[in-house]
């Protein structure tokens, strides 16, 4: 187990630059997940942890040691990826092995490794199978079999579950979170997928366009998003934007399209007749008959909770009720964000406004 | 719309009973029979029936202009007791073996090379089946005279370049011809290894190789513990070709040297050729032909058993 640090680390190809100087501290143990779009840069970072990518400028460390020019396979990291890489001809046990064959490992020194690991991960009656005769799910398990049996410093995914169907990826996600309590190694974690990120990690980093949007736990991401790409990114459905400006008449409000009145608890400093974009997440709304006027257009159950998509102030708002209101099409009910918990953002830089 | 559906649906037609052309007609076996024919006619007219021939004359004393009679193993037992028989069968085996041998070496070579990033890799690849696609006659009259007695360019360059005093005489002296018809074999049948091992090779999932560099796998041990036996499959349809082309090869030999000096670069093809339709002797042409059969069926025998789906192909196709 070791800590890694990413200092500044920049990547380009070519003369395109997709990693702008990324900064993250992982400390010893932690689960960290890195999220993001298509194309932000995360699986890139991920492979340069590796040693698949170079380093074009900046620092990894694992542990104490710089790692930019050190080989793959002596950064002791361990590897999971996407569609497992498993090796076609070899059986389970000679997959998982084979780290340590090529180490030049005794063969009982191998077995007992693999033995060990197949315990762990529930994979002893298969130790003889080939990948093929494997299902998604196995051949996910073999894949971290792999990693375990090295027994490395840091554990990295890249996107491992995306392959597998929508079940079996819920299953997986509680079985490596599990495997994560258990063996305490440090593990770097990349998905696109916001609900992995969410329910899996200590530490979530979230990335857009080459540079860290905003890194800490799943809540403080979730509650004070530093940015509007944060917010939008984080939770599902996602959270409703509303543009317009600050707008005080005695308490602090906004002023949405269409001139709808909205409630902020406090104004920012000189925001006064500012232009802002106002954040508001689908179950924070409240029907309430100080609540601004929307029209219901789409009502979706989900037993748990209800989503409604309403029109508010022209604009298309969905709203989550956990409470079973009677709803149709054409409604006309009155929403009210819960003022203590709305968000507020510059609207050029979608920087956070309000604490 | 609910009378129509409840009104009764008289049949439109009388129902009769099925006849057993009717029955014939929707055999699928029948249909398929029909199917086969064209190509079969063709397999059997051009491929059957002068296989057949070539062994029933085998067994005759056919000549040029002679209906030949039925004689038994006679001819066999003729080619037994020749020495210029048994030189061609030692000369095609050294000539199949070495060639494939080094055509396999060569390829594989080639194909990892051409499997690498590098500039200009499509013009390379392209290049690499020059030889392929130049027709055969032409490429060895080219060889014919490149190996020239008199006007070698290979030769002439070494006496330029000081290192002989007389040219070589490439096709007159009987281990040179066998080099050099070696090699013109193996300038020919490089790149259909290559390409085919290239195709096997783009096959390989590259994430095996960043599996295998995190497993601390060194560029060696990665090609003989992934590269390699994924590629084993491939490698025995590419060398079962090679080998039967390379065993039966005839035009190449025919164009540069016609068997000589002295036969040492007589293959059983054109050892057949020479006695059958030079000669005139077809019955004994074709028992030389014949006894290439049981050679070629062994080489096809090792591959068939080599080719048999191995156990890690088995199992569900989805990867």
């Amino acid at each position: 187990m070791s800590s890694v640090q990413i200092r500044d680390v920049r990547k380009s190809f070519g003369n395109f630059e997709v990693l702008h100087g990324v900064s993250i501290p992982i400390e010893d143990g932690e689960f960290v997940v890195l999220v993001g779009p298509s194309g932000c840069g995360k699986s890139t970072l991920l492979r340069m942890l590796a040693g698949l990518e170079n380093i074009t400028s900046g620092t990894i460390s694992i542990g104490d040691r710089v790692v930019n020019n050190v080989q793959p396979k002596e950064r002791d990291i361990a590897m999971v990826f996407q569609n497992y890489a498993l090796y076609p001809h070899m059986t389970v046990a000679d997959n998982m092995g084979f780290s340590l064959k090529l180490r030049g490992a005794k063969p009982e020194e191998i077995s007992t490794g693999v033995k060990r690991a197949a315990e762990i991960l529930a994979l002893t009656p298969l130790l003889d199978r080939y990948p093929r005769q494997l299902s998604g799910g196995q051949r996910q398990r073999v894949a971290m079999g792999r990693a375990i049996v090295r027994d490395p410093q840091v554990f990295l995914f890249d996107e491992p579950l995306s392959n597998l169907d929508a079940k079996l990826r819920v299953a997986m996600r509680t079985e490596i979170k599990e495997l994560h309590q258990r063996l305490k190694t440090t593990t770097v974690y990349v998905t696109h997928d916001q609900i992995e990120a969410m329910t899996m990690a200590d530490k979530i980093v979230v990335m857009h366009d080459g540079i860290v949007e905003q890194m800490g736990t799943p809540l403080e991401l979730y509650d004070t998003p530093a940015n509007q790409f944060v917010a939008g990114f984080i939770g599902s459905p996602a959270m409703n934007f509303l543009k317009g400006k600050v707008k005080s008449n005695g308490s602090a409000g906004f002023e949405g399209p269409n001139g709808v009145k909205l409630p902020l608890k406090t104004a920012p400093a000189n925001s006064e007749g500012q232009p802002a974009v106002y954040g508001v997440r689908p179950e924070h709304f409240t029907i309430a008959d100080d609540g601004a006027e929307a029209e219901i257009v789409v009502v979706e159950p989900t037993g748990s909770e209800t989503q409604v998509f309403a029109k508010l102030g022209g604009e298309q708002v969905v709203a989550v009720f956990r409470e079973r209101h009677q709803f149709s099409p054409g409604d006309k009910v009155r929403l009210k964000p819960d003022p203590s918990l709305v968000h507020l953002f510059d609207e050029t830089t979608g920087k956070r406004l309000n604490g | 719309m609910a009378d129509i559906a409840i009104a009764p649906r008289r049949a439109k037609t009388e129902v009769r009973e099925a006849t057993s052309w009717d029955q014939l007609k929707h055999n699928r076996n029948w249909l398929g029979f029909w199917f086969m024919v064209p190509a079969m006619a063709f397999l059997i007219l051009f491929l059957a029936y002068p296989l057949g021939l070539g062994i029933w004359l085998s067994f005759t004393d056919t000549k040029i202009g002679r209906v030949g009679q039925f004689i038994g193993i006679e001819n066999y037992e003729w080619l037994w007791d020749d020495a210029i028989f048994w030189l061609s069968v030692f000369n095609t085996l050294l000539y199949t073996f070495v060639a494939s041998a080094i055509k396999f070496g060569i390829g594989l070579y080639l194909a990892l090379l051409l499997n690498e990033n590098m500039p200009f890799k499509a013009m390379l690849r392209a290049a690499v089946l020059i030889p392929f696609i130049v027709p055969t006659v032409l490429s060895a009259l080219a060889f014919w005279w490149i190996f020239d007695s008199q006007f070698s360019i290979i030769s002439w360059s070494l006496k330029h370049l000081g290192i002989i005093n007389q040219n070589i005489n490439f096709l007159g002296d009987t281990t040179w011809a066998r080099i050099c018809v070696i090699f013109a074999n193996i300038w020919r049948g490089v790149p259909f290894v290559a390409i085919t091992l290239l195709a096997g090779l783009q096959t390989v999932s590259p994430s095996l190789y960043e599996a295998a560099t995190l497993d601390g796998a060194s560029r060696w041990q990665m090609f003989r513990h992934i590269t390699y036996p994924l590629l084993t499959p491939i490698i025995a349809v590419v060398m079962t070709f090679s080998v039967l082309f390379t065993f039966t090869d005839f035009q190449l030999i025919w164009a540069m040297t016609r068997g000589g000096p002295v036969n040492a670069t007589h293959l059983m093809a054109t050892l057949s050729y020479q006695r059958a339709i030079i000669a005139g002797q077809l019955g004994e042409g074709a028992a030389i032909a014949s006894a290439m059969i049981p050679f070629l069926l062994a080489a096809i025998m090792v591959s068939w058993f080599g080719l048999q789906r191995r156990k890690w192909q088995q199992g569900e196709n989805n990867d």
